[in-house]
């Protein structure tokens, strides 16, 4: 599935808060149509991370491309054709709070494609169904849904204009593991059928052993990446704890 | 890439519809009207030929799953091939979505609408003014418990209260109050003059200053200034569940903030009033130096003989109250936030208007009151 280019490179990156700094000279290729799931400890800058590449974070050296295009180079208007080619799923689903989902979802077609009212409500409708929800989810504002049903919301918003990357910031954070686990299948699914790139910041165990298909961890203010057979093999300490814990085991025994 | 396209050709009782380029969504405005107008009228079956599709994302391939369902609903057969690896597993996953419910339709406007909305909006206002009054009562018992019990003020609170809502306050109102003066004892000229009573400026700006514009105007900069940070910071307290978490401790959330907030600004809010009122008299004496031949100590003297104590304490006595009405609608309203952020900045702008609203109906009924007293 892997091509060679790669869909995102970083490349000496540095990010810092005052003097705090958060990644020192990190480097990261991720690869067109894998599903890549981000770990490190709380406070490590995995979400800094994910906000950086998509332009959220300054960064203070280094260069990020994306889709071969250098992010730092790129006109105001070069740079929204790109962003309405990656979605964003935030960790509370960060719907607008005063739309209903489906004004929600429509919110990147009206502002980037030319649709038919007809057309837009029918794709509307899809997208919802894409995401799982059930159809009169629709009508609802983001209030009277549940934590998994804003995810969920936010990801059919997310892949309103099918973007060909998805971030999504840990997406099962606060789902209960039978909802997690369903979450983690819907991304699997739409990622194969869709053929999305995934980069998804997780503290999940169970997400990273079932669906992905690399995962960098984030230590040292650096990033090594690895399948999960090959960071088992790996001797930092900190990665050594996190995937022999308890949890990483159990999580590894229950994929098996 | 080429945008999408297709075209169809008969061949006796089948239709070829022949589909090219990239079927996405930039396409998709102009494949949906085509695909709505496809005539096939009379056919048995319709193959549809991907071979030539160079992309297809869920808006082409829905387009393609809608024009199957219209076919099979006209009893036409529909078979789709040609479509490369990469795009089948889309139209699969497209293909297992039922037919989609109809969206909500937007809600239509009309009369009836119109006459719900004002009983609507009447029961919600007397409802408000129920709770209101409910939130009142709760507040005096809260007085009644802390005074029995006085070891339960929060006094640090308290005077920090006071100096963010009261002494923070003081530059904003003392140039406002400047500045009003200024306009009262400018206006006062200006009308008194041509009756050649311009020195009854000095009683003009005196009465009216002390009687309602210092605590009136005082009121209205901490309805802007403080009501609606008591509102802002109890219902982001109240959407970080931190009042809940209060209560789990087994303390009110009255007593805890919204006490201490109330009685900060009944104090701060007179103690502002009497500054507010010298500055506009300042502010009153500096124009009529300027305008009308006076000195500062002249304008003094006859301030003297114009107002009374009683002139005083008519405006002082409305300030307690004002900042009992300010707080007690600022800190309801804090509490009434549910769920969303959004919550908080509707309810902090309704918290404002409603303590101005119910500053001046209260302002009147004193007017009143003192008209009957004959103060």
């Amino acid at each position: 599935m892997a091509t060679a280019d790669p869909i995102i490179s970083v490349r000496g990156l540095r990010t810092q808060f005052g003097t705090q700094v958060i990644h020192d000279n990190l480097d990261l290729d991720v690869r067109a149509g894998e599903v890549l799931g981000v770990v490190g400890g709380s406070g490590t800058g995995k979400s800094v991370l994910l906000r950086t590449i998509i332009g959220l974070n300054p960064k203070r050296a280094g260069t990020i491309s994306v889709f071969g295009e250098d992010t730092g180079r790129l006109s105001e208007e070069e740079l929204r054709r790109l962003q309405s080619r990656w979605g964003v799923l935030f960790q509370a689903g960060a719907l607008f709070s005063s739309l209903t989902v489906a004004e929600n979802i429509q919110v990147p077609f009206r502002e980037h494609a030319d649709l038919p009212p007809a057309l837009m409500g029918e794709l509307t409708g899809l997208k919802i169904e894409l995401a799982g929800l059930p159809a009169d989810a629709g009508g609802k504002f983001p209030s009277e849904l549940s934590g998994g049903m804003r995810k969920r919301a936010g990801l059919a918003r997310a892949l309103a204009l099918d973007p060909e990357i998805l971030f999504l910031d840990e997406p099962t954070a606060g789902l209960d593991p039978i909802g997690a686990s369903a979450f983690d299948q819907l991304i699997r699914s739409l990622q194969q059928s869709l053929g999305l790139t995934v980069f998804m910041v997780t503290h999940d165990l169970d997400s990273l052993a079932t669906i992905c298909d690399r995962i960098a961890v984030v230590v040292d203010k650096r990033i090594k990446v690895g399948t999960m057979a090959e960071l088992l093999q790996d001797d930092h300490p900190w990665i050594r704890e996190y995937f022999h814990g308890p949890r990483g085991r159990a999580a590894r025994h229950s994929d098996d | 890439m080429a945008a999408g396209w297709f075209e169809t050709t008969r061949a006796g009782e089948d239709v070829i519809l022949r589909a090219g380029g990239s079927w996405t969504l930039p396409a998709s405005r102009s494949l949906d009207s085509a695909l709505r107008q496809l005539s096939v009228a009379g056919a048995r079956q319709v193959l549809f030929d991907l071979a030539e599709v160079e992309a297809v994302d869920t808006a082409g391939a829905w387009l393609i799953k809608r024009t199957r369902l219209d076919l099979a609903a006209a009893g036409i057969d529909a078979v789709v091939r040609g479509a490369k690896q990469r795009q089948q597993a889309l139209l699969e996953r497209i293909d297992q979505v039922g037919a989609l419910p109809p969206l909500a339709p937007h809600p239509s406007f009309s009369l009836i609408d119109l006459v719900a909305g004002v009983g609507e909006g009447t029961f919600h206002a007397l409802g408000q003014a129920r709770d209101l009054l409910n939130f009142f009562g709760a507040v005096l018992i809260a007085i009644a418990r802390v005074a029995l019990w006085p070891r339960r003020i929060r006094f640090t609170s308290f005077v920090n209260n006071i100096q963010l809502h009261g002494l923070n306050a003081m530059p904003i109102v003392g140039v406002l109050l400047f500045l009003v003066g200024i306009v009262v004892a400018y206006q006062g000229v200006g009308q008194l003059s041509r009756f050649g009573a311009q020195i009854y400026t000095v009683d003009l700006v005196g009465i009216s200053v002390l009687r309602e514009m210092g605590v009136l105007i005082s009121s209205i900069v901490i309805a802007g200034r403080s009501g609606s940070a008591f509102t802002a910071q109890i219902g982001t307290m109240q959407v970080n569940e931190e009042i809940d978490a209060i209560r789990t401790m087994g303390l009110d959330p009255l007593e805890v903030l919204v006490l201490p907030r109330i009685l900060a600004l009944m104090v701060a809010l007179p103690l502002l009033t009497f500054f507010a009122n010298i500055m506009a008299i300042l502010g009153g004496a500096f124009m009529a130096t300027l305008t009308i031949d006076v000195t500062f100590a002249q304008f003094l003297s006859l301030l003297n003989q114009a107002v009374t104590l009683t002139h005083f304490w008519v405006g002082m006595v409305k300030a307690p109250v004002f900042a009992l009405i300010i707080a007690m609608v600022g800190c309801f309203e804090g509490m009434r936030v549910r769920g969303s952020a959004e919550s908080v900045g509707r309810l902090t702008t309704q918290a404002v208007v409603e303590a101005l609203f119910l500053v001046i109906v209260v302002d009147a009924f004193f007017s009143i009151l003192f008209s009957f007293l004959g103060i």
